[in-house]
């Protein structure tokens, strides 16, 4: 493995897995055997071709590694970092039928990072159209569907709200999982590519949805921000956050460094973490590096942990507890939080998702110590600007509904990302804006 | 970059200042705040959009924490990095009838936008603005020139009646009807002031201004409760119903960072330079 030590890297927030050098990037590549049928392709939700790219770096052609995954991936240094890839591309290696798969994430950041080094070349840009796109929010659907379209030689202005962009990949992923430097480089490509970004800009506020209508086209990637709460008593106690809020303040705002920075966050010497996606693991682990004792709490089975692989080793490793099968009940405190009271949950029938339906044991009530409670149990699409658009259709969880190429109810209007699929991943949002730009650069030739 | 346009003090810690912040500025309404970020350290805050004009708007402030106090040393001409809106809804403002803008302390600050958009729905305003003592009052000439009638409330009596705003709202409440009205200030004066307004059957509206973060319904520091609900104030509000909001929650909420804040703000006037001469960290 390339982590660095957990007892080390606790104390700070510098990325945990160093990455691959040269030598070892060319030796991991070497194992691919290059199918006829590469079955890795498949798993890949933007389907970057794998063995080319494998071969290249095989051969210790690092830039045309990087030429083969940008055909398909604008921002690999990212994905390289936070796709899931133990059930995408690597999940789907052959050679994981009987040993370890070729690590193909670790691969392309590899190539990535080795570009950034040398210096991108950027893709081409077509000649300009004259049309003017309109894209809300600048999280990886955002991003993907600028720079799609910018490569078309559409006009793009993306409006974001918040003074930073790259959605979650800023304000939500840490940055010892995913360097902001990282996301700065990527995003900075497609600000050359002629696509402007105005920040501060809140779509339905700033700019009203007329003024969006009057655009050519219009691409909403206004992802899935909206926090859910449990709904149990004690919620609004001082000391609990959604983690949307807790991260925002660290990630976003550098509460971490608070008073250097002005943005503080409740230092809790005990925290309780209740989820277990990716997004309950980084509440978790960034807990352990402000200095907390950490509990993460979670409904079902350990087996069941939607978080990445990765990511519950590495919680692990670095001193998570994880209670599974237990879920609060009740949150003590006065104002601030004193603890957290679980109760114990046992695996019932299926439910509508397929998998065993938690339900608590009637008596087994525990109360675990804390001063801090983050909420990870997962988010919306946010409702501002989409309530506002007359004749876009919703799904049950307030979902754009969008067809197969991320057209919405009303003409000219696109949306991908989990605005349309609910929270999902980075890879899917980026795959998603794509196919869609790809249907408004067509629309927009058409006219 | 934002442009400070024109800043000056209007009472004791009282600042009002002019950004240039034009797609702020387009679609600003009664009732609705922006979020200001100074610079790269800086805290996201929000505050009431005071009043429009052109490309500028208006923001008046109390220097009581780290980033009102380096926000009231600004001059015309510095620059402040970001600023965020029109965020929160508008005012939801009856027509031809007869309102009451009520605010206390630089919740006064809120008042004029609000009257001014009741009086052009042809409404009779009448304003009623009170502080601690005359130096603390603030935007008087303005209010007065836009209400049908103002009362001037002074805890100490060194100006208009001596007491408080629910005084004067009450013996109001008693001479006639009235349809609506707006209480603006600190969380316990709201608190106080709409129970008087409950006997009568008026409808009454408070700003909540509770700890925000991006002011977008993302992250759920600004929840508050309203009739038993959680609700996100800077989606959702920040007016609500006065009589259905628990206001207890809501300054308990208030406090969370008592610590920090007071933390900030000793780090702030005791070597302020010395992190920012450093530069940008980022
Ligand atoms: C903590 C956390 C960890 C995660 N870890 C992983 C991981 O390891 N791997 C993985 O694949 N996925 C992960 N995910 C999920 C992944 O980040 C999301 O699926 C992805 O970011 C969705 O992209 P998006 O562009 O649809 O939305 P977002 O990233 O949410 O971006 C939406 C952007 O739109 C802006 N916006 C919203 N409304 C407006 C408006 N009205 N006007 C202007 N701007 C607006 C927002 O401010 C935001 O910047 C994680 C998510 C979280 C929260
Ligand atoms: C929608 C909205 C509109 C607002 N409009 C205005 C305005 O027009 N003018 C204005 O002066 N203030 C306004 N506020 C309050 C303002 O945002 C806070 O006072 C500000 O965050 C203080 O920042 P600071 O760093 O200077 O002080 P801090 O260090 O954050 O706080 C210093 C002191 O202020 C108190 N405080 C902190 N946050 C708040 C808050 N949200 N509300 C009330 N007291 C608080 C603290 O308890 C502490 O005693 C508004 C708040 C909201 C939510
Ligand atoms: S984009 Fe993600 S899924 Fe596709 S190959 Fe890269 S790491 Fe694997
Ligand atoms: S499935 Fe595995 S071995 Fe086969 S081509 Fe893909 S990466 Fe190589
Ligand atoms: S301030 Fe974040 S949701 Fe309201």
């Amino acid at each position: 493995m390339t982590d660095r030590p957990a007892d080390e890297r606790v104390h700070d927030f510098l990325e945990v897995d160093q990455g691959l050098t040269p030598a070892t990037a060319v030796v991991e590549a070497e194992r691919c055997i290059r199918c006829k049928k590469p079955t890795c392709v498949g798993g890949c939700p933007v389907e970057i071709d794998i063995p080319a790219f494998l071969a290249e770096v095989a051969s210790a052609n690092f830039r045309g590694a990087a030429d083969i995954i940008k055909r398909d991936n604008l921002f690999p240094a990212i994905c390289g970092r936070v796709c899931p890839q133990e059930i995408q591309c690597e999940g789907s290696c052959i050679l994981g039928k009987k040993g370890l798969p070729v690590r193909i994430g670790a691969l392309e950041r590899f190539v990535a990072d080795w570009e950034k080094e040398q210096g991108i070349s950027l893709p081409d840009v077509a000649q300009p159209t004259g049309k003017r796109v309109a894209v809300v929010g600048s999280g990886p659907s955002g991003l993907a569907a600028a720079a799609e379209l910018a490569r078309a030689g559409h006009k793009v202005t993306i409006f974001e709200s918040l003074h930073r962009p790259g959605g979650v990949l800023v304000y939500g992923i840490p940055s010892f999982r995913l360097p902001k430097v990282v996301v700065e480089a990527e995003i900075a490509q497609i600000a050359i590519m002629g696509v402007e970004i105005r920040l501060n800009h809140l779509a339905g506020q700033s700019v009203t949805v007329d003024e969006l209508l009057s655009y050519d086209a219009v691409f909403l990637g206004t992802g899935a921000g909206l926090p859910f709460f449990m709904g149990i008593p004690g919620e609004n106690l001082n000391g609990v956050y959604s983690a949307n809020e807790f991260l925002t303040r660290v990630n976003l705002m550098h509460a971490d460094r608070f008073p250097e920075f002005d943005t503080p966050v409740a230092r809790g010497s005990r925290v309780v973490v209740v989820g277990g996606g990716n997004v309950a693991m980084d509440a978790a682990r960034t807990s352990r590096r402000l200095g907390a004792r950490v509990t993460l709490v979670y409904r079902r089975r350990e087996d069941d942990l939607p978080a990445r692989w990765a990511e519950i080793i590495h919680a692990k490793e670095e001193g998570v507890e994880i209670i599974c099968c237990a879920n609060p009940v009740r949150i003590h405190g006065d104002p601030e939080v004193t603890g957290v009271e679980c109760v114990r949950m046992e695996m019932c029938a299926n439910d509508v998702s397929g998998r065993p339906e938690p339900q608590p044991i009637p008596g087994s009530n525990f109360t675990i110590d804390a001063d801090v409670c983050i909420e990870a149990i997962g988010q919306g699409p946010n409702p501002l600007l989409i309530r506002q658009m007359r004749g876009v259709e919703y799904g049950p969880k307030g979902n754009i509904l969008v067809d197969e190429e991320g057209r919405t109810a009303i003409p000219h209007v696109f949306a991908a990302g989990d605005v349309a699929t609910g929270a999902a991943t980075v890879i899917l949002a980026m795959g998603g804006a794509k196919t869609a730009a790809k249907a408004i650069d067509r629309m927009l030739r058409e006219e | 970059m934002y442009r400070v346009e024109k800043a000056e003090k209007l009472a004791a810690k009282v600042f009002q200042m002019w950004v240039c912040a034009p797609h702020v500025a387009r679609q600003a309404r009664a009732g609705q705040f922006l979020i200001v970020r100074i610079d790269q350290q800086g805290e996201r805050i929000p505050l009431t959009i005071s009043a429009v004009e052109d490309d500028s708007v208006r923001i008046i402030f109390m220097a009581i924490g780290k980033t009102t106090s380096h926000l009231s040393e600004l001059k015309a001409g510095d620059t402040i990095l970001d600023v965020a809106g029109p965020l929160g809804k508008p005012s939801e403002i009856p027509s031809n009838g007869t309102c009451a803008v009520i605010g206390g302390g630089v919740g006064i600050a809120s008042t004029p936008i609000i009257a001014r958009a009741a009086k052009a729905a042809g409404n009779h305003v009448t304003g009623i603005i009170g502080a601690r003592n005359a130096d603390l009052l603030i935007l008087e000439d303005e209010m007065r020139e836009i209400c049908d009638e103002l009362y001037i409330t002074t805890d100490d009596g060194s100006r208009g009646t001596h007491g408080f705003v629910s005084d004067v709202l009450r013996t109001r409440l008693e001479e006639g009807p009235m349809d609506c009205a707006w209480i603006i200030g600190p969380a316990i004066m709201m608190k106080v002031t709409s129970q008087v307004t409950l006997p009568y059957g008026v409808k009454t509206y408070v700003s909540l201004n509770p700890i925000m973060v991006d002011g977008t319904g993302m992250c759920g520091s600004c929840r508050v409760v309203v009739g038993g609900e959680t609700r996100f104030a800077c989606v959702d509000g920040p007016e609500f119903d006065a009589h259905q909001v628990d206001f207890d929650t809501l300054m308990q909420r208030q406090r969370i960072y008592l610590r920090e804040e007071r933390e900030a703000l000793d780090v702030y006037h005791n070597d302020r330079c010395a992190c920012r001469e450093n530069g940008l960290h980022d």
